[in-house]
């Protein structure tokens, strides 16, 4: 992901049974996207370990969404009702790691909610070109120790 | 094996509290068995030495360095170096060393604000021309004096040299020496091999593995109402997180004998992630968001309800990295206008 400061790099984790199936249902109405995002799919929004997020941010990442089934229709019944805790709380470390709260988003997409799905995405990629690069991004260029 | 019947061992210390001298105390009466097969060469705290005897020594002339300690200033960083030529096998003893430590939380700050605040804003200071401590200055008959240059950011011992083995824990306990007496021995004798480079010398698993208070396999943990050790008398018997007391035993190595769980703490995490995850932090917020019991009206909860139950974890930065900020993912507080 270290690639130059003009383009933003955004990650968009969807689950497999609904936020993908959305994502996907958003991209065969042709429903206009920025093209900024890149998308990883997992089976579960719960299997997103908080690690992944921290990872990204170290590795260049601007922002970081999670997507996932809205509560109670999870696939797996009760994963997203962990992932809702999990998140919650990294983000307030992500802010105690003096991030802004925008660049990290948690959102529920169900299968047929292509629309929200172009709509969360938009309004995302534009809160992230607002804030511009990430301060991890600029502080891989500072001169390390030895 | 060594070359030599009887090896020899440089302790030296970098932004450290000494703590880990006095934990090579604690090999207590194993000690002499210790130096039966090795000679401590030089350690300021424990003999009279200077730091030039340790210059003039010839490069890998000591068998064993242990460096405990972070790497906070110029000095540190000069020492480090200066101990990687001397020794032929380095060691990073203690959390500091291996994880930037308790000095390392210094990273949620910078020079510029620690400066401020000491030098300036501290209730005891007086200092109207706002003098900061400069790494040279020379007086009127051309004496130069130095300080070690404070550096932004605090780093571990690996970040700056080439380190062959972790030794972790704050400090390191009698039951971990032993393992290094042992090994020690046993290597001057002929009789083990050193482990592969890189090893961190402890166990794999997690202090949940050997805790005498883990609940058993398939016992399902749920709290409610998170506790801390400062405001609760613990059951001296019970999981501390089946109290709802947080304890980092999720997330950290095991290998130090659990002796804070003996005494009725829970565990701060000294002893660092295992090798299988790349972060403690994250691997504790994973852990702990997890046993957050779900309730029966969950699909009523919105996700401010859910940040609301969250944040009674306070400073989670803090709690989840107190020993390992320097080598977490994220490495420091940044600031994002």
């Amino acid at each position: 992901m270290k690639d130059n400061n003009d383009k933003l790099n955004i990650l968009v984790f969807t689950c497999n049974w609904c936020a993908y199936a959305g994502a996907d249902l958003a991209g065969v109405s042709r429903l206009q996207m920025p093209t900024e995002f890149r998308q990883i799919r997992t089976m579960c929004s719960a299997r997103v370990d908080p690690e992944f997020i921290l990872y990204a941010f170290k590795n260049g990442a601007d922002g970081v969404m999670v997507a996932g089934c809205h509560p109670g229709d999870c696939h797996y019944i009760g994963g997203n009702y962990r992932t809702r805790r999990r998140m919650a709380l990294l983000k307030l470390l992500l802010q105690q790691f003096g991030l802004n709260p925008k660049r990290f988003r948690l959102e529920w997409v169900s299968a047929g909610e292509g629309q929200k799905f172009a709509q969360v995405i938009n309004e995302f990629v534009n809160e992230i070109k607002e804030l511009g690069p990430s301060p991890y991004r600029k502080k891989q260029e500072v001169k390390h120790a030895g | 094996m060594p070359d030599k019947k009887k090896i020899s061992i440089a302790l030296k210390r970098g932004a450290s509290c000494v703590g880990c001298d006095i934990a090579v105390v604690n090999f207590s009466e194993k000690l002499f068995e210790l130096l039966e097969v090795a000679d401590i060469v030089f350690s300021p705290t424990l003999l009279d030495v200077k730091y030039d005897d340790l210059r003039k020594m010839p490069d890998k002339s000591i068998t064993i360095g242990l460096y405990h300690g972070a790497v906070r200033n110029s000095d540190n960083e000069e020492f480090a170096k200066i101990m990687r030529e001397k020794c032929q096998v380095l060691i990073a003893y203690g959390a500091c060393a291996h994880l930037g430590g308790i000095p390392g939380l210094a990273n949620v700050s910078n020079r510029a604000k620690i400066f401020e605040t000491v030098y300036k804003k501290t209730f005891s200071t007086d200092n109207p021309e706002g003098v900061y401590p400069q790494t040279e200055w020379t007086d009127e008959k051309g004496h130069k004096l130095t300080l070690p240059e404070f550096y932004d950011e605090v780093y571990a011992l690996d970040d700056v040299v080439d380190v062959d083995y972790y030794v972790p824990a704050c400090p390191p306990t009698h039951v971990m020496n032993m393992q290094i007496l042992n090994l020690i021995k046993g290597w001057v004798e002929g009789k083990l091999e050193l482990p592969p480079k890189g090893t961190v010398i402890a166990e794999e698993k997690t202090l949940c593995d050997e805790c005498p208070r883990n609940p058993g396999k398939g016992k399902k943990i749920k709290i409610d109402k998170l506790k801390f050790i400062t405001e609760v008398e613990p059951d001296p018997e019970k999981c501390f997180l089946e109290q709802g007391i947080l304890c980092l035993g999720p997330a950290t190595r095991a290998g130090c004998g659990a002796p804070c769980i003996e005494a009725n703490m829970p565990c701060r995490g000294c002893m660092g992630p295992t090798s299988k995850v790349m972060d403690q932090g994250g691997s504790m917020l994973s852990a702990l968001a997890s046993i957050f019991g779900v309730s029966e009206n969950e699909l009523e909860l919105s996700e401010e309800d859910i940040e609301k139950f969250v944040s009674q974890m306070k400073d989670p930065l803090g709690c989840f990295y107190r020993f390992s900020l320097p080598k977490s993912l994220l490495r420091r507080v940044v600031q994002d206008e």
